[in-house]
């Protein structure tokens, strides 16, 4: 298993690189001057004198390459004009937001889509399943942008009044104070540190940081604003997921061992779920891999959509304004985040199946 | 005598003509007895009509606003004069735009958009996969090595984002975002047409042609070449279907189709603050997006059934 993990994370090496040189080579693309694509139009020849000294972009290529993948292991992405403060800063700030939202909609997308898929698989044929494989074909075929505008519509606009309306913007409600959870623990962080860094990251994630602070207010309210988008975006997974698992199932429970386990007098529930969901589920992991890269691409739209100022709506801003520093970082930082998810669904793959290991 | 020749000629017709079943017909077969598909190729032949007649069936032009023209405001509701509307207003089957212009024949246009950039991204991109995947495959070494790690760094990225990324750089516009989609979708095909190359690379009839004296052109493009053809059919149907939920993605963003094009995921776009005043403006463009991506979908999974020598026994 170590073998394989580390051969594994070895092969995933030159895909960074390559990751990296594609960003490098289509920050080169830009028409114009890098300075200026870079810090903006108005950036004076002073600024950009600097700036191109301190890149290296009088260097031959190669050798701004090395600049550049040096500045990246240190964690330097640049600053941006549009918002004038480090690339390292709005990372930190945005991107729990998109992990929360991220997390939420493929908590939907399973918890949802699998148990329909088993049910379809069980009900084969039946009214039941012509409707689940009716939903997950229209699920996969619909925008995520529409979607998410029609249930804010019917959510916000349609059902007000009622018990079901739910807010179709934003994260919390105006005026609901959070206090971050190592605030409330009176711990002591200074600034600057990493320490620092990493719970201040944990406790913008609103609900993990009601959790840990245990302001359940706060928590209901951040699931209540989360709903409508981790439905819109955990749509297109979820069918998928949907899908796959029907499939899945239906190929088990036509196996052999199946029927002896039905020959010798075991419950339904217990053939279901323990001889046939186990082996099943191989196949589905594969698919939630894959279809965390639609999360990730979803989530620009999904952002967008909602005003949530995740990672996505920022990349919709910096296209808006221009800024291909952002546009440039954060490629790189989405991209290195899916190699290593997809890492993970790898070693967990061949942690479920001692076949692939052994290969 | 001579009835038994004929008996004999007939038998043989018979038999010449069973023999002529071709793959095309028993995948013709099999693809009508499944009733998605034919949802599936239905709604895409309604599609295509709109898309050729567009200009004889929409009501209006699709670009020229209408103020000074008509008695109507711009974001006007749906007024059909069949379902009760004042006949004195004028008709807007689907109401009027945030430009004062008639949604119904912007969608009917955007029709033709739609498949043009589901056919084109597709076609593209398979030419390119094509090329790529056969040498790979067919020549293996370190030209499959190097096209390969290439394919595999363009699938690190999330699809979408890479689109947006490449827009980015080369500027807004649709033939820009057309482009970005053909780019990322490469791999697919590359891949897929590996795979088939790889598999059949060694096969006899492959080793005979060479005997024969059968040069490389002759090799690939008629003996190899063709096995990966009814993957690439599938492939390519069902990636038409993603190629226009991402085109209408980058349309929707402004990175794609530019106003006043009648492009479905543009109208969205531009109307999308407009949703609780004139949530018309956003259902129909996205109804026709999701109709169309839905009977590719359709299509693309009832040829794979269809095309699988697995289920041949079935036809």
């Amino acid at each position: 298993m170590t073998t394989y993990i580390l051969r594994r994370i070895l092969l995933s090496i030159p895909v960074l690189f390559g990751i990296l040189f594609a960003t490098f080579a289509l920050g080169r693309l830009i028409p114009g001057d890098p300075c200026r694509a870079i810090l903006g139009e108005k950036a004076t020849n002073l600024v950009c004198d600097e700036f191109i000294h301190r890149h290296g972009l009088d260097k031959p290529i190669l050798v701004q390459f090395g600049y550049y993948v040096n500045e990246i292991a240190h964690g330097d992405f640049g600053r941006s004009f549009r918002f004038s403060k480090p690339v390292d800063d709005l990372l930190m700030e945005r991107l729990p937001i998109t992990i929360e939202l991220s997390i939420a909609a493929l908590f939907v997308s399973i918890f949802v889509g699998v148990p329909l898929g088993v049910i379809s698989a069980i009900r084969h044929n039946t009214w039941v399943d012509v409707l689940t494989m009716l939903w997950a074909n229209t699920g996969v075929s619909m925008p995520v942008f529409w979607l998410g505008l029609m249930l804010a519509y019917i959510f916000a606009l349609a059902l007000k009044g009622t018990p079901l309306q739910l807010p179709p913007s934003g994260r919390l409600s105006p005026g609901l104070i959070t206090v971050p959870f190592y605030e409330a623990w009176h711990l002591k962080v200074t600034s600057g540190t990493t320490l620092f860094t990493i719970v201040d990251f944990l406790s913008r994630m609103n609900i993990l940081n009601g959790l840990l602070s245990s302001n359940f207010k706060l928590v209901k309210d951040a699931i209540v604003h989360l709903i409508l988008p981790a439905l819109a975006l955990g749509t297109i997974p979820m069918a998928i997921i949907a899908r796959m698992t029907r499939s899945s199932m239906l190929e088990v429970l036509g196996q052999d061992y199946i029927r002896t386990a039905r020959a010798k007098g075991l419950r339904q529930r217990t053939v279901v779920m323990k001889h046939a969901f186990r082996n099943a589920l191989l196949p589905l992991v594969t698919v939630i891999g894959l279809s965390l890269g639609g999360l990730l691409g979803g989530a620009v739209l999904t952002e967008t959509v909602f005003n949530l100022s995740g990672v996505g709506r920022i990349l919709y801003e910096a296209i808006t304004a221009r800024d291909y520093g952002i546009v440039q970082a954060f490629t790189v930082v989405i991209a290195i985040f899916f190699v290593i998810l997809n890492l993970i669904v790898d070693i967990s793959y061949a942690y479920l199946d001692p076949r692939i290991r052994l290969e | 005598m001579t009835q038994q020749i004929q008996a004999i000629a007939k038998l043989d017709s018979e038999g010449t003509a069973l023999h002529s079943v071709s793959l095309w017909n028993i995948t013709r077969r099999r693809l009508l007895r499944r009733k998605s598909a034919i949802v599936g190729l239905v709604i895409l032949a309604i599609l295509i009509f709109i898309a050729l007649t567009a200009q004889w069936i929409a009501p209006y032009d699709p670009i020229q606003p209408l103020i000074g023209r008509e008695k109507v405001g711009k974001r006007e509701a749906p007024c059909i004069h069949a379902f009760g509307c004042d006949v004195s207003k004028p008709q807007h089957i689907l109401g009027t735009d945030g430009n004062v212009r008639d949604e119904f024949s912007r969608l009917l246009y955007g029709a033709r958009l739609s498949l043009i950039i589901g056919l084109s991204t597709v076609t593209f991109a398979i030419f390119i996969g094509t090329v790529l995947g056969a040498l790979s495959g067919y020549f293996g070494g370190w030209i499959d090595n190097t096209i390969m790690r290439v394919m595999d760094v363009l699938l690190a990225f999330p699809s979408l984002l890479l689109a947006i990324a490449i827009v980015t750089v080369l500027g807004p516009g649709l033939q820009n975002a057309l482009l970005a989609i053909g780019i990322v979708s490469i791999p697919t095909y590359a891949r897929v047409v590996r795979a088939s190359v790889l598999s059949v690379r060694e096969m006899d009839y492959v080793s005979a042609t060479r005997a024969l004296g059968g040069n490389t052109n002759e090799i690939l493009f008629r003996r190899i070449l063709p096995n990966a053809l009814t993957p690439l059919i599938v492939q390519g149907t069902l990636g038409i279907a993603t190629a226009i939920l991402d085109a209408a993605a980058l349309s929707f963003l402004g990175l794609g189709a530019q106003p006043p094009t009648p492009e479905w995921g543009s109208m969205l776009g531009a109307e999308r603050n407009q949703v609780f005043t004139a949530p018309h403006l956003v259902f129909f463009p996205g109804i026709a997006i999701a109709l169309t991506v839905l009977s590719f979908n359709l299509l693309g999974d009832g040829l794979r059934d269809a095309l699988d020598p697995r289920l041949a026994h079935v036809s």
